[in-house]
């Protein structure tokens, strides 16, 4: 079914604000239930039944506060940096496709689109900090442009890597290459490079850095830096961040799905593709929240160092070493 | 003629750009209303200023107005966190002062308080201290252990933590079946958990590089600015007050100080986790040989008058040393109540240990003194 012009727009338009307020608000939800389970204790019980319209809940008092701005801050800067932080994940997401007849646009450069528009999120981060005129949000400012950029080097490169497998850059295409059954998914192609799970673990890695998760959350780590760039925001304005945080989980883990798990080929042959994806990615989105949960915060200089001396080489090695193979084989 | 100017030490020098970051008193690192105004070249910490007095309660002039009976409680009330071992060290100094002799079943069951108070404190500390460095998950774990030890206690005391269980001569009441009962429960409960913490926390690499050879502090440092407790057993020196002026019966049981030379945050950590397994050990022994009489001293007078002079007790609280003075004119009311809380004393380090560490290790260190803010300022 193929839909015309106007309708399509429309339907993707809606479907992609839907699918990620629906998943930012839920994904909180999960997180904390998840914390809850971590935890031995049972989270949200209170608001609907087990807690499920507590994001609701949640999103109305935030809507209902008053979006004050610092009196010393930047007007424009401090109210631009929530929409600059959550356009760039609605935009990566109308790239990728979720089944074989699902996906708003096929761009032939879709992955560096993804990756164009990850890196706006860190400028719109470092942008709200900056404008705060807090002492806290300014460290993490620039703890955030330090760790991103590290973080967003050896991310390319393991994208490099599978470039060279898959030679295109179209993200349908990807996904096309990696039908009929596991062994046919990205991360399984040992013979094009038999460091292949490393480069996941690499890329994994990577993702959490860049959406500033734990054991990497050092932009808002409470106990350090209260809640580093967003201390001054209050309201919506600090909603918008929060929920921009799951989309770029999100994006980060379907991007994952797409390029070493198949996307939406099923490993067996049963249930419709769309399934297979969101199946594949909230297993990839409940790693993240395990995470975590489970393991305490790296200091600052350690994480960078963990990228120039651990992942920088280790990405560069598959990187070498995927071309000698393709080459050789 | 010139005045020469006199700097702090660690002030910027010339050219150095510096600016102040205020952390706390409303700090989610600080745990209460401790303000450190610090003065930083980037993420390097040049200074740390300690401002105290915001959670002041005038606890030793409280000691000057009132009688030894009325002044008991409010020793419950500086590190709530500790309460028995406070409460211990005044009815101490009292019956030392006086003269009451303390039946020996009232003497074993303060120690078995005073460790299941202790290990309850360092199960805070051990939450609090995961927490800061952005493990969340072990907080509710240690919670849930020390609930544990609350519920034990209330039932005896009364009270889940400003406990006024320790009388002059003896005790507020004998303890139940229950509670021996739950308290031999709660041991053989609580050693697997410690071990498991041991598994998944001190084993875990990011907590193991986060706190191996961070916020070094020496022997020398410790002495000089009198840390006591964990903090200076962290730092390779075996002084315990159980130990070296023993107090109660801590002289005729069985345990060890746990003592760890490497003078980091790590070691700091270690003391505290291996104090709780000697902690259990404690209560097993004094379990064991509870003897059975009266918990209360037959003769207590009901006027409680020191004789002039000037007197003095110490007891090993969760933090560390802590000690009451009491100087007595002959009358009801004392003349003056010096109280020596371990937490002021370790904080005072902080300034000369976190010179020129980053913020996220500084903090890290903050959070192995262990430091309870009411404790700072009583």
């Amino acid at each position: 079914m193929t839909l015309s012009e106007p309708y399509r727009l429309f339907f993707y338009l809606f479907g992609t604000m839907a699918f990620v307020g629906l998943n930012a608000a839920y994904l909180v939800w999960v997180e904390r239930k998840g914390a809850a389970r971590f935890q031995r204790r049972s989270g949200p019980t209170e608001v609907g039944p087990a807690g499920l319209l507590q994001p609701i809940a949640d999103a109305l008092k935030l809507l209902s506060k008053q979006v004050l701005v610092p009196p010393e801050a930047d007007r424009t800067l401090f109210r631009l940096a929530p929409v600059l932080v959550m356009a760039p994940a609605l935009m990566c997401l109308s790239t990728l496709p979720y089944s074989e007849r699902l996906g708003a646009r096929d761009l032939n450069l879709g992955l560096v689109l993804v990756f164009a528009f990850g890196s706006i999120n860190v400028m719109a981060i470092m942008l709200g900090g900056w404008a705060s005129r807090n002492k806290y949000a300014i460290i993490s400012s620039a703890r955030i442009v330090s760790q991103n950029v590290a973080y967003e080097i050896p991310m390319l490169l393991t994208v490099i890597t599978l470039l060279m497998i898959t030679g295109t850059m179209n993200l349908r295409e990807i996904v096309e290459q990696q039908a009929g059954g596991f062994w046919n998914w990205n991360i399984c192609k040992l013979t094009a490079n038999p460091l292949m799970p490393v480069t996941f673990v690499i890329f994994f890695i990577c993702m959490l850095a860049e959406t500033n998760r734990a054991p990497f959350d050092m932009a808002e780590a409470e106990s350090e830096l209260v809640a580093g760039a967003f201390t001054e925001y209050g309201g919506m304005g600090f909603g918008v961040f929060f929920m921009a945080e799951y989309a770029n989980i999100l994006v980060g883990c379907s991007l994952a799905t797409i390029l070493f798990f198949g996307g939406w080929q099923s490993p067996i042959g049963v249930l419709p593709g769309h399934l297979w994806f969101l199946l594949k990615l909230y297993a990839l989105i409940f790693t993240v929240v395990w995470v975590r949960w489970t393991f305490p915060r790296t200091q600052f200089y350690r994480l960078l160092n963990l990228s120039w001396k651990v992942l920088i080489p280790l990405s560069l090695v598959t990187l070498v070493l995927t071309s000698a193979m393709l080459k050789l084989f | 003629m010139q005045l020469e100017t006199i700097k702090a030490p660690g002030s910027p020098t010339e050219g150095q750009e510096t600016f102040v970051l205020n952390l706390g008193p409303q700090h989610p690192a600080t745990h209460g209303v401790l303000r450190v105004k610090l003065t930083m070249d980037g993420e390097y910490i040049t200074r740390a200023e300690p401002v105290c007095g915001y959670i002041h309660r005038m606890h030793e002039k409280m000691g000057e107005n009132r009688t030894y009976a009325q002044f008991l409680p409010n020793t419950s009330r500086i590190d709530y966190l500790s309460a028995m071992h406070y409460t211990h060290a005044f009815v101490g100094v009292v019956e030392r002062a006086v003269g009451i002799e303390v039946p020996p079943r009232a003497e074993y069951v303060r120690v078995i308080t005073s460790e299941l108070n202790r290990i309850a404190s360092h199960l805070v500390w051990f939450g609090a201290f995961l927490l800061d460095l952005g493990g969340f998950t072990p907080l509710l774990y240690a919670f849930d252990d020390r609930e544990k030890i609350l519920d034990l206690l209330e039932g005896i005391t009364g009270a889940r933590l400003t406990y006024c269980y320790y009388r002059f001569g003896g005790l507020y009441n004998d303890v139940d079946e229950a509670f021996l009962t739950g308290t031999r429960e709660f041991v053989t409960y609580m050693r697997p958990r410690l071990d498991m913490y041991r598994e998944l926390v001190t084993g875990n690499v990011i907590l193991r590089k986060r706190l191996e050879g961070i916020g070094p502090i020496s022997a020398k440092t410790c002495r000089k600015y009198g840390a006591t407790g964990p903090v200076i057993r962290g730092s390779g020196v075996a002084h315990d007050v159980r130990k070296v002026m023993p107090y109660s019966v801590y002289s005729d049981l069985d345990f060890d100080i746990p003592v760890f030379p490497e003078c980091d945050c790590m070691a700091r950590y270690l003391v505290r986790m291996e104090e709780m397994a000697q902690s259990l050990r404690l209560i097993e022994q004094a379990l064991a040989r509870l003897p059975a009489g009266p918990f209360v001293a037959a003769k207590v007078p009901r006027v409680i008058k020191l004789p002039p002079g000037d007197y003095y007790y110490a007891v090993e609280a969760a933090r560390g040393r802590f000690a009451v003075r009491v100087v007595s004119d002959g009358k009801e009311i004392p003349y003056r109540v010096k109280l020596r809380t371990p937490s002021f004393a370790n904080l005072t380090l902080f300034e000369e240990a976190s010179r020129g560490m980053m913020l996220p290790d500084a903090l890290a260190l903050l959070g192995s003194l262990d430091l309870v803010i009411p404790d700072i300022d009583r």
